[in-house]
């Protein structure tokens, strides 16, 4: 069923497409981050531009990723990064300001006005003690980001064969009908997911030992749906 | 300028609004599909989250499940389950079943963790209160515990049926049916006016699914609980998550 000859002889393309997944993945989570965590600082110092940031976010995030793939295909083209990523981007923005957001809005005003009664500067008291305190739900959004994002690179695969990281596979398997190509696709996929998934969780938890969820509720990661 | 009266153009067509292929068609199949999906995963994950957040039994096995869940990219399951149920059924086993069964995945941990959180986060002295009134543990649970947690569950289900209605689209790639359909279409003859006539659709349909799920979750939440929902501490807050949905 599973024809094992074909893929000995794609380990290369395998190796080449994951490496290109994970890097259309790494883009999207670092730009969609620096440019949520400008706009939360922001949020955060101006509480009136929070609302339509986080309206704007959410109505970008409403749009189905197929139809905004598409919609920008006749602006930047068929085949470029750029309509790539920019979906990409624009899909972080609101899991990312949400999550800074939060994070900041859950430091305890005793913690803030002790820093301020220290002579803290407000970007010392930003840096040292709102950050740290506010990383287990920045690192929950990093978290979501990343999982989602690599789902969603799988679709790229529609702008060409240059993109698609490990979605290369799948829309050239269905062509083709080809199972063990869909599968080659498919499962390494599926397992950078999860493995992601992990690592970030290990990650949070080494960052913020004092957090330990006592019970999966605290989890902040399991944090409820609108 | 010139784009938006092709889109217009596309979308006044009376050709498109008939047959098959057209408007009203994909309408009803991007809803029965979508809806479906939902029912199905309502009718999975809504009793198991009411047994785990009840008993507390099994939740951290519950919740890991639908981390994992929530990692599955759609794509990769449509086309995993396409082999398997086009078997079953060559016609729409080819056309519906492989979405379908993607979106039931798609919809689970959300209505689990909502419903797991929101029972679980029910105040003991409540419970207490029933228990010590004579009642059942399912009496507690109809009676008491599902009242409570009704904003939080809801939530669950209408963050679920926004992913599911954006999510539907993605079974048009590999010939399924539904809005997506114009935005595969439209991609591959290089139409831009079927693009973002599909795209103006299928932003409509995803934005008004918001609002009747917002509406209903309004409806069925008792005034007395909206308002005690607000006095929770912000992290526990359902209507200000750290963000569990998102479409893969």
């Amino acid at each position: 069923m599973i024809d094992w000859a074909w893929v000995a002889d794609h380990l290369d393309e395998l190796a080449f497409r994951t490496l290109q997944h994970l890097y259309l993945t790494a883009i999207a989570v670092v730009a969609g981050f620096i440019i949520s965590f400008g706009l939360a600082v922001w949020s955060v110092r101006r509480r009136a531009v929070y609302p339509p940031i986080a309206g704007f976010a959410g109505i970008l995030y409403t749009i189905p990723s197929l139809a905004m793939f598409a919609a920008l295909v006749p602006v930047t083209g068929l085949r470029s990064i750029v309509t790539a990523e920019v979906p990409l981007i624009a899909y972080t923005l609101l899991i990312f300001t949400r999550n800074i957001v939060s994070g900041f809005d859950a430091v305890p005003r005793e913690v803030l006005e002790a820093a301020d009664g220290m002579g803290y500067t407000s970007r010392r008291r930003l840096l040292q003690v709102e950050l740290p305190l506010a990383i287990p739900l920045v690192i929950a959004g990093i978290r979501l980001a990343t999982v989602s994002t690599i789902g969603l690179v799988t679709i790229t695969g529609i702008l060409g064969d240059g993109l698609g990281g490990l979605g290369f596979f799948i829309f050239e398997a269905y062509r083709r009908s080809f199972l063990t190509e869909t599968l080659v696709g498919a499962v390494p996929l599926m397992i950078l997911a999860v493995v992601a998934d992990l690592i970030l969780v290990r990650l949070q938890r080494r960052l913020t030992p004092w957090n330990r969820p006592t019970r999966a509720a605290d989890d902040p990661t399991i944090a409820m749906a609108p | 300028m010139e784009l938006f009266s092709e889109v217009a153009a596309w979308l006044t067509d009376p050709t498109n609004w008939s047959g098959s292929g057209g408007i009203p068609t994909r309408l009803l199949e991007h809803l029965a599909v979508s809806l479906a999906s939902l029912l199905l995963a309502v009718a999975i994950a809504l009793p198991i989250g009411l047994f785990v957040g009840h008993t507390r039994r099994g939740a951290s096995v519950a919740v890991n499940l639908a981390n994992l869940g929530r990692a599955l990219p759609t794509l990769a399951l449509i086309t995993i389950f396409l082999p398997v149920t086009v078997l079953i059924d060559p016609q729409l086993g080819f056309k519906v079943y492989p979405t379908l069964l993607a979106l039931v995945v798609l919809g689970l941990p959300p209505i689990l963790v909502n419903t797991y959180v929101g029972i679980s986060g029910v105040e003991a002295d409540l419970v207490e209160a029933g228990r010590g009134m004579g009642m059942r543990e399912v009496e507690i649970l109809r009676r008491v515990e599902v009242p409570v947690a009704i904003p939080v569950i809801a939530g669950g289900i209408r963050s679920a049926a926004s992913q599911i209605v954006a999510t539907a689209t993605l079974g048009a790639i590999f010939g399924g049916v539904g809005l997506g359909r114009y935005l595969v279409e439209g991609i591959a003859q290089n139409d831009n006016g079927m693009i973002f006539g599909g795209v103006t659709l299928v932003a409509a349909l995803s934005l008004a699914t918001e609002f009747v799920f917002a509406l209903i979750q309004r409806r069925i939440t008792s005034p007395g609980i909206a308002q005690s929902v607000l006095a929770w501490p912000a992290s526990r807050q359902p209507g200000r998550p750290s963000g569990a949905e998102f479409h893969t």
